[in-house]
């Protein structure tokens, strides 16, 4: 298929199993371990979908999203966001930042693939 | 499709792995919590940790541990939002937390399994603390984002009417895939409206004017269908009408849509417009709380994360560079060609540097393995019923890594003994007017290509006496022998040499101290201890700053080369025999003034042939004190990549290694702080028999 789907999380085990999903389901993948990575590495490739953690370090989901839909590059690029069950005002304010959907953990892989193709 | 079983097992571990670090970012956070309560980054960090190990916990398989750190999530998320306040109670159930996850992670492994009583009480001192904030959520069912599998199979139709809002696709919603998935759940004709479109002057490329109508026949129910639109329930209108089951005479495959479809249909009893998002974008977002991140914090991103099996094995290949770059320089300077001489010249500058950087990744802070230690203190001081404090210096001294993982035991000994032996209960401290609680304070500095860390304490020190009549009793020195108190507090690293006639738990039989002495010296390093009574103790350790790489002196010994450690090297001066026969068997020479004892290496070697007229001392600083090592002659600069002998050489005292040199032979590396204590306790035994 060649999409190129950027996963931003501070945690290494969330980034191996979407990794091992998507890439398993086609999909180029890239990671990323923060907003401030992934807005760098958004710079070098053009990206085709964004799953981002909320909670992170330095730059977190929310101000992510922000940053993404005011550039020019990634205005209309689809963006998920990864919850958890107790923010659920988060996704509000996801939403408001500009979020395209959302994916609450803890996900099976079948839940990360149903998000994703709905949003490609 | 499932994560198949190798992922799995790749992901658990790395989970593993990561869990291990937050739990790591837990303690810290707590223990400068425990320091200063009114921080609020220390809460954050702490509850980012535990997040992190909940969500990928359960993603892993690793229920019990996600779950416990729920709660204690839950319970700091409490105390972010200031309904539940900072307490030494809730530090300390913290903290067992912390082992807790610790203790459950490593059943998960393989090691003991963890008594469930012991996570309902500890929950149950949560549930204490949180109390009046409110019951812990259980943690849900994760959401569902597809539907529960369609009870029924029979076949339904659907009127389904999809108008996008205008501004759609400004989240970076895609209307293709949405209408793709609906269509997928069951069979019938997709239309699109093309009357809100306006004039192409008029038009917004990133406005969507479509909207779509579909009769759709699917065995699945209406909230399967209404799933397919949940990101943009707010940002559409969505109409769904259940029509009455599929009549074999009505199949319609119709071209044309068939009435009920009609734009003024009867109202659909399930139609609605999703309501307007409940919170109209409330102006009152959730606040950000300040934050204020440490620097180091902002550092971490830059990082990458190598296997130190990758790091040691380009540690090796360097090596191995190193010793063959070397030949060629000898070669070059034997075929005495310009160009060759030039360009070997050229290798091996850029084989230094490359050697520095490879020696500089392994290079790593000892200060988080010094924070480790607060924790060691604080939980042993308490168990002890005396108050001891952990301070530390120097945290940022780097060290090959290695050798950070091998010190961690040993400085664990030293740490405990000076709790056990050396601070003594807060009430006779206040007797002697000491402050009631201890001081253990650790430092590391680097000096002059050593390492040095030093464990200090204000106890009672060591009673030199005592340490003597052991010694004496023990047969492990003869009685009457002239000892100076230095030599007296070294003799604690003999093994089984134990003063406290208790043994108690914590530091065992004294078994300890040799063994700590071993392991420094295993790093080629050395022990040192100074102690005042009454007023504490001092253990010093000085290591070689890299293990693989050093810089030696080649010398000559009877034909045979030898390397000698450069780094404590200092100068080398000439000793005639004749001034050698004039300090008449006292091996002590006068060097610019100074008195410097020094060591026969072919006596400590035992080559005892004839000597050269002229022999060449070459002065070095060892334990703190200078020291000569009479060669036959120095060579010059070497860089040492150094070999290991093996097992069957272990024994050899006074040699810490072989190294090959430029022309292929192989030179033994002499341990100058090995050979400088064979010497003292040979000349120790010589004085007692009389001058030899």
């Amino acid at each position: 298929m060649g999409k190129r789907i950027l996963t931003v999380d501070d945690s290494a085990s969330v980034r191996q199993m979407v990794n091992f999903t998507l890439s398993g389901a086609g999909f180029d993948v890239l990671e990323a371990t923060d907003g401030s990575d992934a807005l760098a590495k958004v710079q070098g490739q053009a990206v085709d979908l964004v799953l981002t953690d909320l909670n992170m370090p330095n730059m977190n989901g929310i101000e992510l999203i922000r940053a993404l839909r005011a550039e020019g590059d990634t205005r209309l690029t689809p963006i998920v966001m990864l919850t958890t069950e107790s923010q659920a005002d988060k996704k509000q304010e996801g939403k408001e930042a500009g979020a395209t959907g959302w994916i609450v953990k803890p996900f099976k892989p079948e839940q990360l693939l149903a998000v994703v193709n709905k949003l490609l | 499709m499932e994560l198949n079983s190798e992922a799995l097992e790749q992901g658990r571990k790395i989970f593993q792995e990561e869990a291990t670090e937050k739990l790591s970012e837990l303690e810290e956070a707590l223990m400068t919590l425990e320091e200063s309560p009114g921080e609020s980054e220390p809460i954050d960090q702490a509850f980012r940790a535990l997040h992190t190990i909940k969500g990928s916990g359960s993603m892993f398989g690793f229920d019990r541990v996600s779950g416990f750190a729920h709660q204690v999530e839950t319970v700091f998320d409490q105390v972010r939002d200031g309904d539940i306040a900072v307490s030494p109670e809730l530090i300390q159930a913290s903290l067992l937390a912390h082992d807790l996850i610790r203790d459950l992670l490593s059943a998960d492994q393989g090691g003991s399994p963890v008594d469930p009583a012991r996570v309902e009480e500890l929950l149950g001192r949560f549930s204490a603390i949180s109390g009046a904030a409110g019951e812990p959520d259980a943690p849900a069912a994760p959401r569902v984002t597809e539907t529960e599998p369609g009870e029924t199979h029979e076949l339904r139709r659907y009127a389904i009417r999809f108008e996008p809002d205008r501004k759609i696709m400004a989240n970076g919603t895609k209307i293709a895939p949405l209408l793709r998935e609906m269509m997928s759940l069951g069979s019938g004709q997709l239309e699109a409206q093309t009357d809100s479109l306006p004039l192409l002057e008029a038009m917004q490329p990133e406005d969507c004017y479509l909207w779509w109508k579909t009769e759709l026949q699917a065995d699945c129910d209406a909230n399967e269908i209404r799933d397919v639109f949940i990101f943009v329930e707010d940002d559409c209108k969505l109409d769904l009408e259940e029509l009455g089951p599929v009549i074999e005479a009505e199949t319609p495959q119709a071209t044309q849509p068939s009435s009920p479809l009609s734009d003024e249909a009867a109202q659909p009893t399930t139609a609605q417009k999703a309501p307007p998002s409940p919170a109209q974008p409330a102006p009152q977002a959730v606040p950000q709380p300040p934050q204020t991140a440490p620097s180091h914090k902002l550092e971490a991103a830059a990082n990458i994360k190598v296997g130190s099996e990758k790091l040691d094995q380009l540690v090796d290949l360097v090596g191995e560079l190193v010793t063959a770059q070397a030949r060629l320089t000898e070669l070059a300077a034997r075929e005495a060609d310009p160009e060759m001489l030039t360009l070997s010249e050229e290798i091996e500058r850029l084989t230094g540097e490359l050697r520095d950087t490879a020696m500089n990744m392994r290079m790593v802070a000892i200060g988080s393995t010094f924070n480790r230690f607060k924790r060691l203190v604080r939980d042993l001081s308490a168990k002890l019923d005396q108050k001891a404090q952990l301070t530390t210096e120097g945290g940022e001294t780097e060290l090959d890594k290695s050798m950070i993982d091998r010190l961690a035991d040993p400085l664990v000994h030293i740490i405990r003994n000076s709790l056990d032996h050396g601070i003594e209960p807060p009430e006779q401290r206040e007797r002697e007017g000491k402050p009631a609680v201890g001081q253990v304070h650790l430092s590391a500095r680097h000096a002059a290509g050593s390492v040095l860390i030093s464990i200090r304490d204000d106890g009672r020190g060591l009673d030199a006496e005592k340490l003597r009549k052991k010694a004496e009793s023990r047969g492990l020195i003869p009685p009457g022998s002239e000892l100076t108190p230095r030599e007296l507090y070294g003799l604690i690293f003999h093994p089984g040499f134990s003063t406290k006639e208790q043994v108690t738990n914590l530091s065992g039989r004294g078994v300890g101290m040799d063994v700590v002495k071993r392991s420094v010296e295993a790093l080629r390093g050395a022990v040192e201890i100074d102690s005042q009574p009454g007023k504490g103790t001092e253990i010093t350790l000085r290591l070689p700053l890299t293990l693989a790489i050093i810089d030696g002196l080649l010398v000559r010994l009877d034909g045979a080369p030898y390397v000698l450690p450069l780094s404590s090297i200092e100068e080398c001066v000439e000793l005639s025999r004749n001034e050698i026969e004039a300090s008449r068997g006292r091996n002590v020479a006068m060097v610019r003034g100074e008195i410097v004892p020094y060591v026969h290496l072919r006596q400590a070697l035992k080559l005892h042939h004839d000597l050269p007229p002229i022999q060449h001392a070459v002065v070095a600083e060892v334990e703190g004190r200078r020291i000569g090592f009479v060669v036959d002659e120095v060579i010059g600069g070497h860089q040492t990549v150094i070999k290991s002998l093996g097992r069957y050489f272990d024994h050899l005292k006074n040699v810490s290694g072989a190294t090959v040199l430029g022309d292929g032979s192989v030179a033994l590396i002499l341990d100058l702080n090995r050979l400088v204590q064979g010497a003292e306790l040979s000349a120790a035994g010589r004085n007692l028999e009389g001058e030899a």
